[in-house]
């Protein structure tokens, strides 16, 4: 699914500023505790998520997750922006809820991670 | 609905980029006191829209194709440039940045603007359109390039080192308590991996362990390091801290275990995943520790791709 097509589903705004329309993201995960995100989370993803600190972006940034979406309208500090700015993590807002967000991108084909598991 | 905010890629050059980097340099002018037939071969030969006319280097006037169609028109082809020239020119300093360029051939719609000097107001170059079009796109391959180049060059230092084994050693310190600050090594560590040109996989994994024992020094300790070395068939990462050490290792290994406080929680780590999910991502993992003196964490990374192997 394209990137823009993600921002029209979720309403979303850029906070980011410069980002590829076209780029391709095939897989979401979402949740609020960053280490489930570490363990399941795939390179390339969209991330979804009503947590707001600077440990979403670097999960993102370790994790090679290429947008992550702050959800319930929570709006985060400039100092989130800046450094997912740096890292080429793009950042978009929506006032949607996390249920209503990731239905709506899994209604419209967004793969998601699936299971949960520790194994290698 | 986010146009304000977003500024493209494009926008911040033409922002960065100042109009003498674009402008061309080689300006074809011609005196004030010539007839207008003169500037037929110009035009001609050169393919150009407009010629500034200049006396001793200050610009006086602009004389445009359309301007010189009319004469034709007119048969006015002995005139002086002087009485057909547009004498008040609308112009830009060397100096501007590029938007500028951009917002006023937006409000006047010309086909180019000759450029001065701030300092003595005396011709210097022209632009058109397409000057901007080729500096910004010259501008955008270079930043390409220097990435690429980057990441060439780091990776070559393990063929312009002569050794017979080579090793990196890479120190980070890390501050116990200091979320803000959490995650510095890891993403400092992953960028430096990708640099020396190890694969997106590898560094990944890498970068996920170092982050989770990185929380780990932060979270739970009075501060330690972090010291990676890369070898020659695996990285190594050594996490170390002052304490207060495990009591049980054995339980701190379980999935969902967790002492964690609710700060730490808050802040979306302390779900007793951490080490678990070391383990996971490291071939190798080993967790030793005092009660008082202190925790050595060691992950085993292996180059080869080991998994395929086997
Ligand atoms: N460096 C350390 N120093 C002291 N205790 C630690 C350290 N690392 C981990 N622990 C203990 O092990 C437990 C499990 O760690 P971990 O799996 O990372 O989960 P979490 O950090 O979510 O609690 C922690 O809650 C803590 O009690
Ligand atoms: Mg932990």
């Amino acid at each position: 699914m394209k990137i823009m097509e993600i921002k029209e589903i979720l309403e979303a705004e850029v906070l980011t500023g410069e980002y590829d329309p076209e780029t391709e993201i095939e897989i979401g995960c979402s949740s609020d505790l960053m280490s489930e995100i570490l363990a399941f989370g795939k390179p390339g993803a969209i991330l979804l998520t009503s947590l707001t600190n600077i440990q979403v972006i670097n999960t993102a940034n370790v994790s090679d997750i290429k947008v992550v979406c702050f959800v319930m309208g929570k709006i985060p500090d400039e100092n989130i922006i800046n450094l997912a700015r740096k890292n080429d993590v793009i950042v978009f807002i929506t006032k949607l809820t996390t249920f209503e967000s990731c239905g709506r991108l899994y209604k419209n084909g967004l793969k998601s991670c699936s299971y949960f598991n520790l194994d290698k | 609905m986010d146009n304000k905010r977003t500024t493209t890629k494009i926008q911040e050059l033409t922002y960065e980029l100042k109009i003498k980097e674009v402008m061309s340099k080689n300006v074809e002018t011609v005196g004030s006191k010539m007839p207008v037939s003169h500037l037929r071969d110009i035009l001609y030969n050169k393919r150009i829209s407009g010629i500034p006319i200049v006396n001793d280097n200050n610009l006086v006037g602009l004389i445009s194709i359309e301007d010189f169609i009319k004469c034709l028109e007119h048969n006015e082809m002995d005139a002086l440039v002087e009485d057909k020239m547009t004498k008040n020119v609308k112009t830009l300093y060397a100096d501007e940045p590029l938007v500028h360029a951009v917002m006023k051939f937006e409000k006047y719609g010309f086909g180019r603007f000759p450029v001065i000097s701030r300092k003595d107001k005396k011709l210097v170059g022209i632009i058109t359109k397409s000057d901007i079009i080729k500096g910004v796109l010259k501008k955008l391959e270079t930043a390409y390039h220097d990435e690429e180049e980057r990441r060439y060059r780091a990776s070559h230092i393990f063929n312009d080192v002569i050794a017979d084994e080579i090793f990196f050693k890479f120190q980070y310190y890390v501050e116990g308590k200091n979320f803000d600050k959490a995650g510095e090594a890891a993403t400092g560590l992953k960028k430096t991996l990708y640099r020396l040109g190890l694969s997106p996989e590898i560094v990944r994994r890498a970068a996920i362990s170092t982050y989770e024992a990185e929380i780990n020094i932060v979270a739970f300790t009075k501060g330690g390091r972090i010291t990676a070395y890369l070898e020659p068939h695996q990285i190594r990462i050594v996490i170390t801290d002052k304490g207060p050490g495990i009591p049980d290792i054995e339980k701190a290994l379980q999935p969902g275990f967790s002492t964690a406080p609710g700060w730490v929680r808050e802040l979306g780590f302390g779900a007793g995943m951490g080490l678990p999910n070391i383990k996971k991502f490291a071939d190798k993992m080993t967790l030793k520790s005092t009660v008082e003196k202190g925790t050595r964490l060691v992950i085993i990374i292996k180059l080869s791709d080991y998994r395929n192997e086997d």
